[in-house]
């Protein structure tokens, strides 16, 4: 059996009481008071999630800007000194190899931020791409990260608002600290990156602000409802970025792996396509379920907002317009559920 | 609220964290503490249609969590009498109350004898225990 890595808030949260899962070979908290009530601080006041185990790699040189417009789908160019940015790592058929958070550092200086699962494979993929004048490194081990989220978040942290995909450097309790506008759950928020030596410090800080601890269980519910895509689950190598709904996130205007066949698939339009979905039966859509007249959903959840079972499948263009009636074999019994847009759920203001 | 660990002594048990309240020929069945602990809070609970048999240890529903699906086994073979409602409305009920209000069917045993297989608290702890 491999063993786990754990991060520098491993011990914290044992003694929090948290359940610690497997995870992307770490061992991280599942949940500490309950998956719901975690889910609820996150949509009413803030939680703080420790994402310590995503991966972290440097891109430094003259030609670090050229190494990641060829690899990544969305357009380096616009981004400033300050600046991040969602973009994919794609391969040659528009698959994504990862998605990921761009941070234009300074000049010459990008941060990229990728999944913990596919840390390792990214790292691979521009290392073996490097041009002269350009040097990728792992910096994982560095850093910590802690994402602080919800409507209350910044206020709880002193912090004013700022622009999201910004981010500036900062102080949080004596904890220097990278102040990303960034985040997973569709709330406002921040996500703090600080040397892994004063990890337990800034956690701290942030819980003796009142902000609740949170487990990947309630990150992966509020990202759902939301529609925020997991790589793994809902987007991945095999389904390009266009099937998988993140046109949006490539320049095609721009020369990237696999954009000569994201520009083609966008001009035959896809033959699937990757939508939310909320059930209009009693029932939970689980990933892997069949889709009747073809598709898989490939996320779901009990919906801890909307109390009804939401998730994303892959269906027939034709059927993935909102509105469009879908029946899910969930272990046996046919339920229906019905085609939303994006998000799932919103904030009623 | 969730509930405080408990097993209580009348109650018998089944090793796939199930309980059975017998009275006369009829059974009333749920799942114990330790279940709906190691699942968090309950949001569905797929119940068994009433006059459907169910037999000694073979599923005859689900509860899920937000995260995990779980089946029901049965302790005991009867026909359903009735399917507690209150437990679909508000799967949670499950969490609040195991051995009360959170029941899941009652049962009209086909095979009464069933019973001596059955854990009692004690047993069924020290299944808890060695797990």
């Amino acid at each position: 059996m491999q063993t786990l890595r754990r991060t520098p808030l491993h011990d914290r949260h044992v003694a929090l009481g948290a359940r610690m899962v497997p995870f992307a070979g770490w061992e991280m908290p599942v949940q500490y008071e309950g998956v719901i009530p975690e889910h609820k601080a996150v949509r009413n006041d803030a939680g703080v999630f420790d994402v310590s185990h995503m991966g972290e790699l440097e891109i430094e040189g003259p030609t670090a800007r050229d190494l990641l417009q060829a690899t990544l789908s969305n357009d380096v160019d616009k981004l400033e000194p300050g600046d991040a940015q969602y973009t994919l790592v794609t391969n040659d058929g528009g698959g994504i190899v990862d998605d990921v958070i761009l941070y234009r550092l300074d000049g010459h200086r990008y941060l990229v931020v990728a999944n913990a699962s596919n840390a390792g494979a990214v790292f691979d993929w521009l290392k073996e791409r490097e041009l002269r004048g350009s040097d990728v490194r792992d910096v994982s081990d560095d850093y910590a990260l802690l994402a602080v989220q919800g409507p209350r978040a910044l206020e709880r942290l002193g912090l004013d608002r700022a622009k999201p995909f910004t981010w500036a450097m900062g102080d949080l309790d004596g904890v220097e600290v990278m102040v990303n506008r960034t985040g997973y759950t569709g709330e406002e928020g921040v996500e703090l990156a600080c040397m892994a030596d004063e990890a337990g410090q800034l956690w701290d800080a942030i819980l003796a602000r009142g902000v609740v601890p949170c487990g990947l269980g309630a990150r992966d519910t509020l990202r759902l409802e939301v529609c925020y895509p997991l790589h793994g689950n809902d987007i991945g190598p095999d389904w390009d970025a266009i099937s998988s709904g993140l046109a949006w996130a490539c320049a095609l205007d721009t020369d990237f792996t696999g954009a000569e066949r994201l520009r083609a698939v966008k001009a035959e339009g896809p033959a699937q396509k990757l939508v939310p979905f909320a059930m209009t039966e009693k029932a939970i859509p689980r990933q892997g379920m069949a889709v009747a007249g073809g598709g898989e959903v490939t996320s779901g959840t009990m919906s801890p907002m909307l109390e009804v079972g939401i998730g994303m499948a892959y269906v027939p263009a034709a059927a993935a317009k909102p509105g469009t009636e879908l029946v899910i074999d969930v272990r046996g019994k046919d339920r229906r559920g019905v085609v939303e847009k994006k998000p799932l759920y919103k904030k009623e203001q | 609220m969730a509930a405080s660990e408990s097993y209580p002594d009348e109650l018998l048990y089944h090793s796939e964290h199930d309980w059975a309240r017998i009275d006369g020929d009829e059974a009333t069945l749920g799942v114990t503490w330790f279940a709906q602990d190691s699942l968090g809070e309950l949001v569905h609970y797929e119940p068994p249609d009433a006059g459907s048999t169910v037999s000694k240890d073979a599923s005859y529903g689900e509860v899920e969590s937000v995260k995990a699906v779980s089946d029901l086994i049965s302790p005991l073979s009867g026909e359903v009498l009735e399917v507690n409602q209150k437990v679909v409305d508000a799967p949670e009920t499950v969490n609040e109350d195991p051995y009360g209000d959170g029941w899941l069917i009652r049962i009209r045993m086909s095979s009464p004898g069933e019973r001596d297989q059955l854990l009692s608290a004690a047993e069924y702890r020290k299944v808890l225990e060695d797990a």
